[in-house]
């Protein structure tokens, strides 16, 4: 031991020694970061999963006033026949102070279908509104029972902890009576 | 190990001498159990025997319960019914199981109230605290992906609003989150690695429970003086000590066993007392019950989560000064994770000389305050999202704040503490006499 430590005396320049420390020390930081990626990746969404990313749904049927949920990526799309009521309401609230602003006219593609990712921004609960029962919050859009978001008849966070808007999934219409979403 | 002078282990026969050359176990396990303990110890020093019985149970009982129980979507509810209806005996252990984890939490914040009033904490005990700190983290960690395995409506949302959290971390959150899950929500993935998880973290808190031992082994135990144990000589320290064993775990198998009372009564008479009907239903994605609360255990954390919504100056001011990066929902996150951070820097935080609260007549109420401060906003996580709850919710956690970053740091400046005894032997014989002390048996 004592031999040892003084060999390694604090006043002896770098030896080749010291280059050996270093470049073991570099390949042994290099070679745990190989071997933990693959394992940390490992829990990235495996192939099956990624692979469930595009739903087509069949809107025929689906009359004014009726909003639907289907399941996409594991989380609910509400799909709002939205009535001109609705659609009025929505445009007309467009300058009102809100939490995340943007115009009505931004968030559909065709004003009477609204398609929303039913996952309130908050914390990720099911904001209800969907049944005809269940309560729609302040604005007659969505209400989120865990913390209290509301949302307007467009999706619009309008009072409560939630920081943005309903998100809208990446949708397109293939006919006027089916949409593809993803 | 300890660094109070006194007798350790000498091997006797030639047996003892043959193994203590090759492996010294046995003196380990002798020094360990006869550490010199503060004679004075009152009834709140005893739980720290309490949390190792719940690691004990919570360990037994789990690994006989993944025996039964099968961690995939489409078959862990009813693997719990399972349990409960065919296995023999199997509704006993599962309730064990469940209400062991709240036996385990209600033991640790005791433990934990009781290091903050007797300044346990404080030099030089830092890392004793910092690793107790870090088990109850882990605590959190495993009761939370515990509660998630049986597959309920309350494990599917509490797991989703949880993990949710960590979609709060600005640019990078939605990567992390779905990486924690697995997906992009709660399935089966998620479920899979909670269980892997949950059967893990038990071993690393026993680990950590060891070198908890071992750092308050090395600078001796606090005690309600705060006065340290004398240590010129074997005879001085002596007199303000004695062993653990016999003395210290006999005291404290007899509270546990009063514990075990009550614990045994609430397992048998009201198991679900501390559950939620909803967990008896099993997880749909696509319903959210309308009022998701977490364990009790969460609540008052909880409590904090939801106090910083948009409206409120502070989140508003944090968001303005970074730009919108902080916003309410991260701020909540950081304001939750905060709160615990808090109680870990206290002992930096605190700038008093003297260590017990006994002694320090203004500590005493803004602590008792701290209690109420704590019961009342277990309370408020559980009450809706709504006024008037919200804004005592706020008041609540500005005080749980105050007390760590104001109240701690300015008490040692303007405090006038009050005398405090000269050695432990003195405050011990102030109670029980000092003939009694002079008779007690020295082993």
């Amino acid at each position: 031991m004592s031999e040892f430590s003084e060999r390694q005396a604090p006043s002896e320049p770098e030896t080749r020694r010291d280059f050996l420390y270093f470049v073991t020390g570099g390949a042994a930081i290099v070679a745990t970061g190989a071997a933990v990626w693959p394992l940390v990746n490992s829990m990235n969404p495996s192939a099956d999963i990624s692979a469930q990313a595009v739903v087509d749904i069949d809107l025929e049927g689906v009359g004014p006033g009726t909003r639907i949920t289907v399941k996409w990526k594991g989380k609910p799309i509400f799909i709002d026949h939205r009535t001109k009521e609705r659609i009025a309401l929505a445009i007309a609230e467009d300058d009102a102070p809100m939490i995340d602003p943007q115009p009505d006219a931004e968030r559909v593609q065709r004003p009477e279908w609204l398609v929303v990712i039913g996952v309130c921004t908050h914390l990720g609960c099911i904001p209800l509104g969907q049944g005809g029962s269940e309560p729609t919050g302040d604005w007659d859009g969505w209400f989120c029972p865990c913390h209290g978001s509301h949302y307007d008849t467009s999706g619009r966070i309008r009072k409560g902890p939630a920081p943005r808007n309903l998100d809208l999934p990446p949708y397109e219409f293939v006919t006027d009576t089916r949409v593809k979403i993803g | 190990m300890s660094g109070i002078p006194h007798d350790h282990y000498e091997p006797k026969t030639n047996g003892e001498k043959w193994l203590n050359s090759r492996l010294p176990i046995v003196g380990l396990l002798y020094d360990t159990l006869m550490i010199p303990t503060p004679k004075n110890l009152n009834w709140w020093w005893i739980w720290g025997i309490v949390l190792a019985f719940c690691l004990a149970l919570q360990i037994v009982t789990g690994i006989i319960l993944v025996m039964h129980y099968t961690p995939h979507v489409d078959l862990a509810f009813a693997s719990i019914e399972h349990i409960m209806r065919n296995v023999n005996g199997g509704y006993f252990i599962r309730y064990l199981h469940m209400n062991g984890a709240s036996l385990f939490f209600v033991a640790v914040y005791i433990h934990i109230f009781r290091g903050l009033f007797y300044g346990s904490y404080k030099a030089p005990r830092e890392i004793t605290w910092i690793v107790g700190m870090l088990i109850y983290l882990m605590m959190m960690g495993t009761a939370f992906m515990g509660y998630v395995l049986p597959w309920g409506q309350m494990s599917f949302w509490g797991a989703t609003v949880i993990t949710g959290l960590f979609g709060a971390i600005p640019f990078v959150g939605d990567a992390i989150q779905t990486w924690l899950l697995g997906g992009p929500a709660v399935d089966n993935a998620t479920l899979n690695r909670f269980f892997s998880l949950h059967y893990l973290l038990p071993f690393i808190i026993a680990a950590l429970v060891v070198v908890h031992i071992w750092a308050f082994h090395t600078t001796g135990n606090n005690n309600p003086t705060g006065v340290e144990v004398r240590r010129g000589s074997k005879d001085e320290a002596k007199k303000d000590t004695l062993p653990f064993w016999p003395y210290f775990v006999i005291k404290d198998l007899f509270a546990l066993a009063v514990i075990l009372v009550v614990f045994w009564a609430v397992v048998g008479f009201m198991p679900n007392y501390l559950g939620h009907p909803d967990n008896y239903i099993e997880a749909n994605p696509l319903v959210t019950p309308a009022h998701i609360v977490p364990e009790w255990y969460f609540l008052p954390f909880y409590a904090i989560l939801r106090a910083f919504t948009g409206e409120v100056w502070v989140v508003q001011f944090a968001s303005f000064i970074t730009g919108g990066i902080v916003d309410a929902k991260f701020f909540g996150v950081l304001a939750m994770f905060g709160a615990i951070l808090a109680m870990a820097l206290a002992p930096w935080l605190d700038t008093s000389s003297v260590r017990s609260g006994k002694y320090r007549p203004m500590l005493k109420w803004w602590f008792y305050l701290l209690i109420i401060d704590f019961f009342a906003l277990m309370w408020l996580g559980a009450m809706p999202a709504e006024e008037p709850y919200a804004t005592f919710s706020l008041i609540a956690s500005a005080y749980w704040f105050a007390y760590f970053f104001v109240i701690l740091p300015i008490l040692g400046v303007i405090e006038k503490p009050l005398a405090q005894p000269e050695t432990i032997e003195e405050d011990f014989n102030a109670h029980y006499g000092k003939a009694d002390a002079d008779a007690t048996p020295a082993e």
